[in-house]
């Protein structure tokens, strides 16, 4: 609409602050956290694997969250770097979620003491017996492993607690130059957010089985966890407004804005895992062939369907239309759909290498995902108990408002 | 040609702001007309609404045609490598799906984005060589920083004096009869 007719949202009746909702969202997510490590420390010690397979459960559950966070850093970055008016009321929930980044840097703990359960290339006595480990050893030894992820974690917990603190002290101050300091740093940001997240994921996840490789994993990664985080992001907003919070300041067209990235992702996620597909099947090489073979056999077979039609055809086909996006109560029940399938996903990466042909589902895989789920909604929810829920003094707050998709 | 070979066509209404044009163009909408339009040098949020125009149908229009092009492209590529010419390629089966799916994406794009631009041109009526709002001297200002409502004579709830009035009621600043 013209700027200069349009009447401004008087946002003094909204509500912004979470309240009374925090200690009780703190509590709950705290109790199914609680509820989630009881579980995971009674089926473990049960277990007579030396723990392997809670390693592995765990790996999934740590690296679907930690994709999340990453995703909303990515968001704020990029709002910053395109210099972005339209989600200006959306990032302080995306700066809330990649806060958590320094969170999960402690929750990584027992993916380092599992590393020997979890990659085989971390064993010296297969290491000599493997020429090709041998010839990675450089790279993939696990002093260096450690190194960099204390690099990663470093990188990603000082964005973002950088993004989050300074967009704070601009609700104190509401200094514009903050804002111009935010997007100067964006650049270099997104670079090291680029070379930390594909590594991150070559590290963690594509080593699992050292002997395959695929250059476009670290973007087939990146894509999942930008489309997981999409998914969450409308479904905070609109627990946020059931709830009596941002009822004017998020509109219908930041729903539909939310709804077409998830869209975008949904399409380019489908994009890159095709690419990887297409160039392994097409060229047929056995080395880069088995890592599909496993999992097109047995029961791994129905899981790749599963994310073939659950992860793209389904959602592409609920989200295509204007119709959905544009009413909340619609819009989050594929993203609800799309965050299962995210972690369907991460499954499928990680699980077919320690379980050829068969579908290893535990009850450890949901007793690690509530753990770290309640840990990491706690953790959320405890940083913004007094914070307010948008970005109220960022120079651009009226252009978010009264954003309209043309 | 002399005056008295002119035919009254329409009638054209000035106005000065957005705010003005979004009030009027609801006035002539739950006036019951239909043959009219609005023109703005910049696309106008709420006008749509304020004109009562109907959800487009070209979504629809462009999702058939690219799944037309998806299962045209697909058929093509099975009739050209397993029926019409079998030819082994680097030991792979003659048809299959993976190895069709680029070029049936390319071509859902491909035909997708064409029946988006022919269907929109379709849609809206165009290429339209010739409307009477041309012979007013003042609409090239529609270009530029006037807002203009025009309804157009064959409407048939247009009558010369009322629909003036109410185009006068509403806030133009002028109202001009459109002849040729």
């Amino acid at each position: 609409m013209n700027p200069m007719v349009s009447p401004p949202i008087d946002l003094a009746t909204e509500k912004r602050h979470l309240g009374e909702l925090a200690p009780m969202v703190i509590k709950v997510a705290l109790a199914i956290g609680v509820l989630g490590i009881a579980g995971t420390a009674w089926l473990a010690y049960g277990a007579h694997d030396g723990g392997e397979r809670f390693y592995r459960s765990y790996l999934v559950a740590f690296v679907y969250f930690l994709s999340l966070s990453l995703g909303a850093l990515f968001f704020v970055v990029l709002q910053h770097l395109t210099h972005s008016g339209w989600s200006v009321v959306l990032r302080r929930m995306a700066e809330a979620v990649a806060a958590n980044l320094p969170v999960l840097a402690v929750l990584a703990l027992p993916v380092l003491f599992g590393l020997h359960h979890l990659y085989h290339w971390s064993d010296p006595e297969v290491v000599a017996g493997d020429h090709l480990l041998q010839g990675k050893a450089g790279y993939l030894n696990v002093r260096f492993f450690l190194i960099r992820m204390a690099i990663y974690f470093a990188v990603w917990a000082g964005l973002s607690r950088y993004y989050f603190r300074t967009s704070l002290r601009q609700d104190e101050t509401g200094d514009p130059g903050l804002t111009l300091k935010m997007e100067r740093l964006s650049g270099p940001a997104i670079v090291l957010y680029a070379v930390t997240q594909t590594f991150a994921s070559f590290d963690l996840l594509m080593s699992l089985d050292a002997h395959w490789f695929s250059t476009i994993y670290g973007v087939y990664f990146f894509a999942g966890s930008i489309l997981g985080f999409f998914a969450m992001l409308p479904i905070i907003f609109y627990l946020l407004q059931r709830s009596g919070r941002l009822t004017h300041s998020v509109t219908t067209e930041h729903f539909h804005d939310m709804g077409k990235l998830a869209f975008a992702f949904t399409v380019f996620w489908a994009y890159i895992a095709f690419s990887q597909f297409m160039l392994i099947w097409y060229s047929n090489m056995p080395e880069e062939t088995g890592w599909y073979l496993r999992r097109q056999q047995g029961q791994w077979a129905w899981v790749s369907l599963t994310l073939l039609f659950g992860h793209f055809v389904l959602p592409f086909l609920a989200l295509i239309s204007r119709y959905p996006k544009r009413r909340r109560g619609m819009i989050v029940v594929p993203t609800m759909w799309i965050l299962l399938m995210h972690w369907l996903d991460i499954y499928w990466l990680v699980m077919p290498e320690a379980s050829e042909g068969r579908v290893p589902f535990s009850l450890l895989d949901l007793t690690c995902f509530l753990a770290l789920g309640g840990v990491f909604v706690a953790a959320a929810a405890h940083r913004m108990r007094r914070r307010a829920l948008v970005c109220e003094k960022d120079p651009r707050v009226a252009e978010s408002l009264r954003f309209e998709n043309a | 040609m002399t005056g008295s070979e002119k035919q009254l066509r329409g009638l054209l209404a000035e106005f000065g702001s957005t705010d003005v044009l979004l009030r009027a163009a609801e006035r002539v909408r739950d006036a019951g007309y239909t043959r009219w339009d609005a023109h703005t040098p910049f696309p106008v949020h709420g006008l749509d609404e304020a004109m009562g125009l109907k959800t487009t149908k070209l979504s629809w229009f462009v999702m058939a045609c690219g799944l037309c092009g998806a299962g045209g492209g697909l058929l093509m590529q099975w009739w050209m490598n397993a029926v019409d010419y079998k030819y082994i390629i680097s030991g792979k089966p003659f048809f299959s799906i993976p190895a069709s799916i680029p070029v049936m994406f390319e071509i859902t794009i491909l035909v997708s984005a064409l029946a988006a631009f022919v269907g929109m041109l379709a849609f809206n009526g165009l290429p339209e060589l010739y409307h009477v709002v041309f012979t007013s001297r003042r609409f090239v200002r529609a270009t530029n920083d006037r807002f203009f409502i025009s309804i157009e004579s064959a409407d048939p709830k247009f009558d010369a004096v009322t629909t003036a009035s109410l185009l006068t009621s509403a806030g133009a600043a002028v109202v001009e009869p459109l002849e040729d």
